[in-house]
């Protein structure tokens, strides 16, 4: 489980959200100061202040060539949280640093600076300025910083060929469809060249394939570039299909954040439970999760067929089902460091934590 | 039974009246004569060009401004009011509404924008404004004509009166009428407020913008009768002669060029505002 992690413990942080609070409501600095000094709940800083709690105690880190999605439903805080990382909301209480800088600490000038070269962000409702063409609304980032016209038209039409636009600069938006709407706005958010894109339940609106479709196109594209993103969405099929990590939060408070292996194997209560239990578990539970030491197995792991520990659940049982034995050696280098039996993939299947020994150990 | 006193505002307010007219004479008299200028400016240049030429002018700027309905429309108007025989009042009742329109654009624009943005702003406007609405124009020209003495200028002030409340008010339905998610869209690509304000919130204010523009202008028109009552001349003063000879005849030609001056001024307005802003930058 550590493993899957190495690599994005190393990276630089880029957005570091360090227990952030937004308390919305006229008494608002009453109620941050009822929560500091003396702990109220929510529901009490509602019946008490008028005051409703957006976030509450927000903490996450995105790394560099991360995608982190956060994951609630409707009223969970997600929106709000999203806007406290480029300070479209201001926070009650709490730091957000970017790129190392405290956001809250930066001016007018600044914050427009930080916001225009370093975070883009793209919106649920698109946001496309209906009269102007496509190649006006990619290149609308570059125009509000000033940029020549012809410097900004390049880099638009770099970003729409990116997305897949590269014919429609001439159109108006009301003339592409919904899908097609969003790739305009994500190369609008890709123009200015950030190294961190905000999306905003980017794709909740579309249809279940263009879904899909953009979804896919997305994280290659976010990969390709190197870029990183924080992802809002209310669907976790969403989150586990885009995300590097998920943060799920609930009623403002993030509930747990991990791989969407360590949230389906080890849901941190009886919500995220609920929640991952339709998930389907063949390709997302690795071997490294189910397996058991070697040392456990009777038998000897000599003459087993062989799979690295990143192999997921539909592998192991192909692997199986096409060999004579009962069990698979999981091998990392030349040493075999567990063994996965039929036993333990059947637990996995379920995504039944207690039974998997080496989710324990 | 008798009351005690009665309520009277007059009782103080003709002493203010007076007093400002004392201490505040070359002020008001500045204005007077700055918008006698702009008005003489005005009438003088449309007058000064044989009718045909101006409509030949008018027709002109409109084909290439704006397009060829609006060039049509814009001959036929004129022509009518060149034809009826009222051509002088004509170009008087179009050069005091142009300057009566602009100046209560200049403030109930910005005003607008302001209380759009201010929600204790357009909860204060808002009284005033139905005041302004409802109170019989010639209650408040009583004060006007007292300050600015008969003529143009009175004219012009109640005309302003009445055509700042709903370019005031459509103004700030238009600003708040501006989706959410386009404001937030221009915070978070690090726009300046200015920035927003014109190259987002503007063009999508601007239908209900137009909207408020035509109110203001029909609304000026419709005080243009008014005028005529207070000796601004123009298109007021032919009705005004046709009520009080009971000539209908005159009072409906009159009448009838009032519509089309309406009708001119609003659409190739609304024409100029429109192809301005289907292709910015």
């Amino acid at each position: 489980m550590e493993k899957a992690n190495t690599d994005a413990d190393t990276a630089e942080v880029l957005i570091d959200c360090r227990s952030v609070w937004k308390v919305f409501g006229e008494r608002n600095a009453e109620a941050i100061r009822a929560i500091t000094e003396r702990g109220l709940t929510k529901k009490e800083i509602l019946q008490q202040y008028n005051c409703v709690v957006g976030v509450s105690d927000a903490t996450l880190q995105v790394r560099r060539g991360e995608i982190f999605c956060i994951m609630g439903l409707s009223g969970s805080g997600k929106s709000t949280l999203i806007r406290l990382l480029n300070r479209l909301i201001e926070p009650s209480l709490g730091q957000v640093m970017v790129k190392g800088q405290d956001i809250a600490t930066l001016d007018a000038a600044a914050l427009r600076r930080m916001r225009a070269r370093h975070i883009g962000m793209v919106f649920q409702s698109v946001a496309l300025l209906p009269q102007r063409t496509v190649l006006e609304n990619a290149a609308f980032g570059l125009e509000v910083q000033g940029v020549g016209k012809d410097e900004r038209n390049r880099a638009a039409q770099a970003a729409l060929a990116k997305v897949g636009l590269a014919d429609w600069t001439a159109r108006y938006p009301s003339e592409l469809s919904g899908g097609m709407q969003q790739r305009v706005g994500l190369a609008r958010a890709l123009t200015s060249d950030p190294e961190i894109i905000l999306m905003d339940e980017p794709f909740s609106a579309l249809d279940p394939l263009i879904r899909r479709q953009l979804q896919d196109e997305f994280r290659q594209l976010t990969k390709d570039l190197g870029k990183s993103a924080v992802f809002i969405t209310h669907d976790l099929d969403e989150a586990i299909r885009i995300g590097d990590r998920i943060a799920i939060m609930k009623d403002g408070v993030i509930i747990q954040t991990g791989t969407a292996e360590e949230i389906v194997m080890n849901p941190a209560d009886q919500y995220v439970a609920d929640f991952v239990a339709g998930i389907s578990r063949l390709h997302l539970v690795k071997a490294h999760s189910v397996m058991i030491p070697p040392g456990e197995w009777a038998g000897a792991p000599e003459g087993l067929p062989c799979c690295p520990p990143e192999a997921d659940i539909d592998t192991l049982i192909a692997t199986i089902a096409g060999s004579d034995r009962d069990a698979v050696a999981i091998v990392e280098g030349d040493a075999v460091v567990g063994i996965v039996t039929i036993r333990n993939l059947l637990s996995g299947v379920r995504g039944d934590a207690a039974a998997v020994p080496a989710a324990a150990a | 039974m008798t009351l005690p006193s009665e309520f009277s505002p007059g009782a103080f307010l003709a002493p203010a009246i007076d007093w400002l007219n004392a201490n505040f004479h070359p002020f008001f008299a500045l204005i007077t004569r700055v918008i006698e200028a702009v008005l003489g400016a005005i009438e003088g240049a449309l007058l000064a060009l044989p009718p045909l030429g101006v409509i030949g002018l008018a027709v002109l700027a409109a084909l290439l401004a704006i397009h060829l309905r609006a060039a049509i429309l814009a001959g036929c108007c004129l022509g009518f009011c060149w034809l009826s025989g009222l051509w002088t009042g004509s170009m008087q009742t179009i050069a005091l509404v142009a300057v009566a329109v602009t100046i209560s654009v200049a403030i109930a624009f910005p005003l607008g924008i302001l209380a759009a943005r201010r929600p204790r702003l357009e909860a204060g406007l808002r009284p005033v404004l139905d005041i302004m609405q409802t109170v019989p124009p010639w209650v408040y020209l009583i004060p006007a004509v007292m300050i600015f003495s008969l003529g143009r200028v009175p004219a012009i002030i109640a005309t302003i009166v009445y055509g700042v409340p709903p370019m005031l008010r459509l103004t700030t339905l238009a600003f708040r009428g501006v989706p959410r998610d386009l404001k937030e869209l221009g915070q978070a690509i690090g726009a300046k407020p200015g920035t927003i304000l014109w190259k987002i919130e503007l063009p999508a204010a601007r239908p209900t913008l137009l909207v408020g523009l035509n109110q203001c202008i029909l609304l000026s028109l419709a005080m243009v009768v008014l005028a005529g009552l207070v000796g601004a001349g123009g298109l007021g003063a032919e009705v005004t002669r046709g009520l009080t000879r009971m000539e209908m005849g005159l009072g409906l030609r009159a009448g009838l060029a009032i519509v089309a001056v309406a009708l001119l001024m609003d659409r190739l307005s609304r024409g100029a505002i429109e192809r301005g802003g289907r292709r910015p930058g």
